[in-house]
């Protein structure tokens, strides 16, 4: 089963071998099963000059209770590309994972790496098959965001996508956010971006927008400061992903947290 | 109706090892070798888009002689049980003897069952923190395995490759010594009458397994970055390799860290101090 000759994606592989591996392939009870797991709430992303920058927060939610202060919802797809899940925590991070798979087992078997609108449509694929869990209310809703190495200009070159349920994707101009605290993240970034911000810049102000989410929505976490847990910030350039180490963040955080003291509106 | 003729199973057998040795050395010849900072693949190939060498996993890496629709058929198994593997478990459980234990299988009953046998000779390769660490599978159309102790020629006229290359191999090479050695071993035959000849930089298709780097390991050295090691420029030893830059060129404490993700290590940069909660 491993030598027939065909497909180069892996989740279609998997859906011959170990179809029970695919979370859109798991037979549910009837009924909502919304309340059943923890969910993972706001990502933000923004286009900026040479790349884009996503940032989300670090709550888990399940009804009234926080279920982890820390969890990691911003993680990179591949080399070049980041993802973000919002939604059911435990089959988004399972989503995650298989797409991180996904990209890397076509880039070995081909020997290239798929385009970055490639990409965007195979996760809009992996999450349309989740549709029937997401209507018992285990929606999974990521979003998407790379560095497009096929763009013309570099200053275009970092692009956003998000999708709905039904999968997608849907090209985004300049910003986006995703979660129960993104009306609020998106109403911030409307006020604030401007096209060709610079990397640093776009940094800075998902980190703003994040501390709005979590300043009006209750399922959305501001930076820790007593705990030390901030924001998880990452970039795709032409350098390839990034990560900001603990120390930048806190320093970032610690920048919006004291600029609120003076002005709590921001 | 036709007569049936008696074949005995030796008989079979001999003339499957006969066609499938045949095939293979008419091919050209691949080398494998552990040199200080890795494991090192050179490879004759006149395309640069067919390859004899590929990445595998996170530190398992492929090399193949003989058909090239063959060995690719086994390469994307390999990259497909690689991957299950890996998602089922962690990708730290991915380990190249199971794959080679898994290739010995497939090729044994190739030989056995079909009516002819894969005209393939491979090499799963797998870099640990050490030279002597490293962990070099030979395996045969019949499906046989060994274990080579850290250098391993295949292909036509393997032997007398294999001779040059003993004679030239240490442990504890740099990677332009390394590449130097193997195209010598790999040029010392094939000439007029049996003698050497030159093998120019374009038909030598040259990866290697890096030791020091975290998650993905597999590297391919092209261009200019390989004519720099041929023509024995000690900068070039420690030229970056193309692509990502920030990833780490000493083992880190990342480096036996879990993985959060499926992606590969290398992709996830800093991990956060657990916070105390």
């Amino acid at each position: 089963m491993f030598t027939n000759a065909g497909t180069s994606s892996f989740t279609a592989f998997l859906s011959k071998v170990a179809p029970e591996m695919l979370p859109g392939r798991r037979p549910l009870p009837p009924g909502m099963a919304a309340d059943l797991a923890p969910h993972a709430t706001t990502i933000v992303a923004i286009a900026a000059a040479g790349g884009v920058v996503m940032a989300g927060d670090r709550r888990a939610t399940m009804g009234n209770l926080i279920a982890q202060r820390d969890i990691e919802k911003v993680h990179p797809a591949d080399a070049y590309s980041l993802v973000g899940i919002a939604g059911t925590a435990g089959i988004g991070i399972e989503l995650m994972r298989l797409f991180q798979v996904e990209l890397e087992h076509y880039e070995k078997i081909e020997g290239a790496m798929l385009s970055l609108d490639g990409k965007a449509n195979r996760l809009a694929s992996m999450i349309r098959g989740n549709l029937g869990a997401a209507m018992q209310g285990l929606a999974v809703i990521p979003l998407f965001a790379g560095f497009d190495l096929a763009a013309g200009d570099p200053a275009r070159a970092g692009r956003i996508f998000s999708f709905d349920v039904t999968g997608g994707p849907y090209e985004e101009t300049g910003y986006d956010a995703i979660g129960s605290g993104s009306l609020f993240a998106k109403s911030a970034l409307k006020k604030r971006f401007r096209a060709g911000l610079s990397i640093d810049d776009a940094v800075r102000l998902a980190v703003e927008a994040l501390y709005d989410a979590a300043d009006d929505d209750t399922a959305t976490g501001g930076p820790d400061l007593t705990r030390r847990i901030y924001p998880v910030v990452m970039m795709a350039t032409a350098e390839g992903t990034r990560r900001l180490t603990d120390a930048e963040t806190a320093t970032i955080a610690e920048g919006v947290v004291s600029g609120r003291m003076e002005n709590p509106g921001g | 109706m036709a007569m049936q003729f008696y074949a005995s199973p030796e008989q079979i057998m001999r003339d499957r090892s006969e066609l499938a040795r045949k095939g293979i050395a008419r091919g050209r010849s691949a080398l494998v070798l552990s040199y200080e900072g890795g494991v090192l693949f050179v490879a004759e190939n006149l395309s640069s888009t067919l390859h004899k060498v590929s990445e595998i996993y996170d530190r398992i890496g492929f090399a193949a002689v003989g058909r090239y629709n063959e060995f690719e058929n086994l390469r994307r198994a390999g990259v497909r049980m690689a991957d299950l593997n890996g998602l089922s478990y962690d990708r730290r459980d991915v380990n190249g003897l199971a794959l080679a234990n898994a290739y010995a299988q497939t090729l044994g009953a190739i030989f056995t069952e079909q009516s002819k046998p894969f005209e393939v000779e491979i090499c799963v390769a797998e870099v640990g923190a050490t030279p002597e660490d490293d962990a070099l599978y030979r395996l045969t159309y019949d499906g046989s395995v060994n274990d080579e102790p850290g250098r391993m020629a295949m292909g036509g006229q393997a032997e007398s490759i294999s001779g040059v290359l003993k004679s030239q191999h240490r442990p504890d090479m740099s990677l332009s010594e390394a590449v130097r050695a193997a195209v010598q071993a790999l040029s010392s035959v094939g000439g007029e009458g049996g003698a050497a000849r030159t093998i120019a930089a374009n038909q030598l298709e040259v990866a290697v397994l890096d030791r020091r780097r975290v998650g993905r390991t597999f590297r391919r050295i092209t261009g200019a970055a390989l004519t720099g090691l041929l023509d024995g420029d000690a900068g070039a030893d420690n030229a970056p390799a193309p692509g990502r830059a920030k990833t780490p060129t000493v083992p880190t404490e990342e480096a036996n860290k879990p993985t959060t993700s499926a992606g590969s290590a290398d992709l996830e940069g800093q991990q956060t101090e657990q916070p105390e909660a």
